[in-house]
């Protein structure tokens, strides 16, 4: 388990001073100026070292993502874009990050801004965390305040403004492009990549999108050596990461925990077991509503990282674990993800836009054992046509959890079926 | 879904005077031209100052940021968040109903709501105080199950906790939000398993509930008094704006005590005389040009072009500095004229 001192999320619940002067007392914003004396390259560099990887879902590695931002401007500015708009099923770790621990963020965001030489940030939040725009907003004036950010920001000679605005509540916009368009005032739909956005972003400039977390923890990773952050967990799945568990276990909770604990230790260390025993505990699905669930008797072993969850099937996504045990409907369960998918779908995309609802109709009758057994693989089949064929991942994020649902689960579907087609005839 | 506008509509929406400030502070965290990206904020706003969001709200919100109708219309449509229908008079509940809150009893929330306010979503109640709506994962899912009201998040429920805070608000309190069962945030309901070292206790409640029983705005309609406005984002613009503010006020106080002075003020680049440019009642029979093509005029400006007689490239290019002194004080945007530098854009037009 985690030692408390190699902790970065420190006031995690919120339960310390939130102010500007307690994230003092806490460790950051301490030496933010040295840092950016040491050059783009070294943060960079740094950034590589450590081996972080980005903690929106994709796992992309982040300093090798600031690497390819243009190292001299061409006449555009640079902008860096922070994804606050949490609305993955299952993930509620950012809002814990901007509302009680908002100085990690606001630091990092300086930290980036100059690594990638933009000197000017956009925070992107969603629409309904309003009370954490304001704890947000509060920590960015105070930062504004006491000469931190602005105008030669914390003494280092590089001028910096951060700008927080918000979204109105579509999923959509936590995709890349799509928070561009919104952010200029469009509707959120995904744009072509590429180009991407490196090479035209926010405005048709240069542009690195993060999430909250990845930005959130380069502070301290920078203060305490990327060699520090590298040395938790397993190799290529480095670091600490903030995991969100909900549903069926004893405590639900967001908590700090290294890359590579296992299921068992995480689950039992801090949220009091499984309801009603391990023996109970019948899926998980380990990163948010995108990713594949997985039954729970592999799941027990399990190690809650990039790679460990890959050979699960399925993924560490936004480490968002959502336990459901014995009294879950497991069809029901992946139908209502179904019904988000299609709620969601912004509706570019023809296999996607059709492809949801379609795919939500079919559950809806699987439901309730309404289909032929035929009809399962049929449904498969439309999964893997939505699936790669859309502009943005939503079409994939969409089709996976019906795969995975048919491969774990068959027998519960067919089950089903069967067992109304012998109420149906003895009805009769 | 289908999102359309609702049939009945009021007269007309004008953002308060605070919400007004507000909204124009917004408007300077983009760069110039780029004031459509703070079209969201601004609709929010002006939802929260009259519970739902208007025809004329869009279209206000339209003008001041020089958007077509129809884009501002297509952001209010494609949002969920933006009610487009009235909502009741002191709340709109909205659940939290996808999976982690599925799973631990959001079904027997949507149940509450069915009873105590309406069988439909967003159907008001018979009191017209409550309307409700299935909203999809609300990122507070470590606290299932959960409703927004208002502003804030009523977390770890129970159907019946639900229902006694209906009747709270519908008798006039506010009941605390965040988490029901006795937890503070986030943590583990049987007490920290992590960071012990920090648990200090010095604030009774966490960030978010903090905010609301201070503010007590929770399901108050926003009229920008709440809180005070706080833009550091302009403070050098403001700085730089306000500059040239008192140079200004002495001159126009300065003609009155010395009037051979006035000479001076007048040549200074700021303070060009207007002069009325060549205007014509209507385009010439070759057809008007499209002035769209001019970087910087969109389908509005172009209307309130044409309406002050411009309709060809011509007219534009040959303006003096005291014509384009006339044009910019009706166009209200004071300087875009020089800065996009029309007359030479429009004079390469013309060529063609």
């Amino acid at each position: 388990m985690l030692k408390d001192e190699d902790r970065i999320f420190t006031n995690l619940y919120g339960m310390h001073d939130r102010t500007l002067a307690g994230a003092q007392a806490r460790g950051h914003w301490d030496g933010t100026a040295d840092i950016i004396k040491k050059g783009r390259d070294w943060i960079v560099n740094e950034m590589k070292a450590s081996g972080l990887r980005g903690r929106g879902g994709a796992g992309f590695p982040t300093g090798l993502k600031w690497s390819f931002m243009p190292k001299e401007s061409d006449g555009r500015p640079s902008y860096l874009v922070v994804n606050a708009d949490e609305s993955e099923p299952g993930t509620c770790k950012d809002r814990e990050i901007m509302r009680h621990d908002p100085h990690t963020l606001v630091e990092g965001c300086l930290i980036a801004s100059f690594a990638m030489n933009a000197n000017a940030c956009y925070i992107y939040i969603r629409g309904e965390y309003i009370r954490e725009k304001e704890a947000l907003q509060t920590a960015i004036d105070e930062a504004y305040a006491a000469g931190l950010v602005g105008k030669n920001a914390a003494k280092s000679g590089w001028d910096f403004d951060i700008y927080l605005t918000h979204g109105a509540g579509a999923y959509i916009c936590g995709e890349e492009t799509a928070l561009l368009e919104s952010l200029e005032g469009k509707k959120g739909m995904p744009r072509m990549k590429p180009p991407f956005p490196a090479g035209a972003g926010l405005y048709g400039c240069p542009t690195t999108v993060n999430n909250v977390e990845s930005i959130a923890v380069v502070p301290t990773i920078l203060r305490r050596g990327g060699g520090w952050f590298a040395g938790i967990g397993r190799a290529n799945n480095a670091g600490t990461k903030l995991f969100a568990i909900s549903g069926h276990v004893n405590n639900p909770c967001v908590v700090e925990e290294e890359m590579g604990i296992s299921f068992e230790e995480l689950i039992e260390k801090h949220c009091g077991g499984i309801k009603g025993g391990w023996d109970n505990l019948k899926a998980v699905i380990p990163g948010g509503s995108s990713v594949p669930n997985v039954r729970g008797e592999n799941m027990r072993d399990a190690i809650m990282d990039f790679d460990g969850l890959k050979e699960k099937g399925s993924s560490l996504g936004t480490a968002a674990v959502i336990v459901m045990d014995q009294s879950t409907d497991m069809i029901k369960a992946i139908w209502r993800l179904s019904k988000f998918y299609k709620h969601e779908s912004c509706g570019q995309c023809t296999p996607c836009r059709e492809g949801t609802g379609w795919m939500m109709r079919v559950m809806e009758r699987l439901v309730k054992g309404d289909a032929s057994v035929e009809e399962i693989d049929m449904l498969f089949d439309v999964t893997k046509q939505v699936e790669g064929h859309t502009i943005c991942a939503l079409g994939d994020a969409a089709a996976w959890p019906i795969q995975a649902l048919i491969r774990n689960f068959r027998d519960e579907i067919e089950d089903r079926i069967k067992h109304k087609r012998v109420a149906g005839i003895a009805a009769e | 879904m289908l999102r359309r506008l609702y049939h009945d509509q009021p007269e007309s929406f004008a953002f308060t005077p605070d919400n007004q400030k507000w909204a124009e502070a917004q408007m300077k965290k983009f760069p110039e031209g780029r004031q459509a990206s703070a079209v969201i904020p601004l609709l929010w706003r002006a939802q929260e100052q009259h519970g739902w969001l208007t025809r004329p709200a869009i279209e206000y919100v339209a003008n001041m940021l020089d958007m077509a109708y129809i884009r501002v219309l297509e952001v209010a449509s494609f949002y969920f968040m933006f009610q487009l229908q009235p909502v009741g008079s002191i709340a709109h509940i909205q659940v939290c109903g996808t999976l982690s809150c599925m799973i631990c009893g959001a079904e027997d929330l949507i149940g509450v709501c069915k009873n105590k306010i309406a069988d439909k979503a967003h159907e008001v109640s018979a009191d017209g105080k409550f309307s409700w709506e299935e909203v999809e994962c609300l990122g507070s899912c470590a606290n299932a199950p959960m409703v927004q009201i208002g502003k804030d998040y009523y977390e770890d429920l129970t159907a019946a906790r639900l229902s006694e805070i209906i009747d709270e608000l519908a008798a006039g309190k506010v009941p605390v939000p965040g988490p029901q069962n006795g937890r503070f945030a986030a943590e583990p309901l049987k007490g920290l398993s992590s960071l012990r070292g920090f648990d200090s206790g010095k604030t009774k409640h966490n960030a978010s509930v903090q905010a609301a029983v201070e503010i007590g705005d929770t399901v108050k309609r926003i009229d920008g008094t709440e809180v005070p406005l706080l833009t550091p984002w302009v403070k050098d613009s403001a700085t730089k704006a306000a500059k040239p503010k008192p140079a200004t006020k002495p001159k126009a106080a300065k003609p009155k005590a010395a009037a051979p002075k006035a000479a001076k003020p007048a040549a200074a680049p700021a303070d060009v005389a207007e002069e009325k440019p060549l205007t014509l009642d209507a385009a010439r029979e070759t057809g008007a040009d499209d002035l769209k093509l001019i970087s910087g005029v969109g389908p509005k400006l172009e209307g309130v072009l044409n309406d002050l007689g411009f309709w060809h490239f011509d007219q534009i290019a040959d303006w003096t500095a005291e014509q384009v002194a006339w044009v910019d004080s009706r166009l209200k945007f004071k300087g875009r004229i020089e800065r996009d530098n029309w007359m030479a854009q429009a004079k390469e037009l013309a060529k063609k």
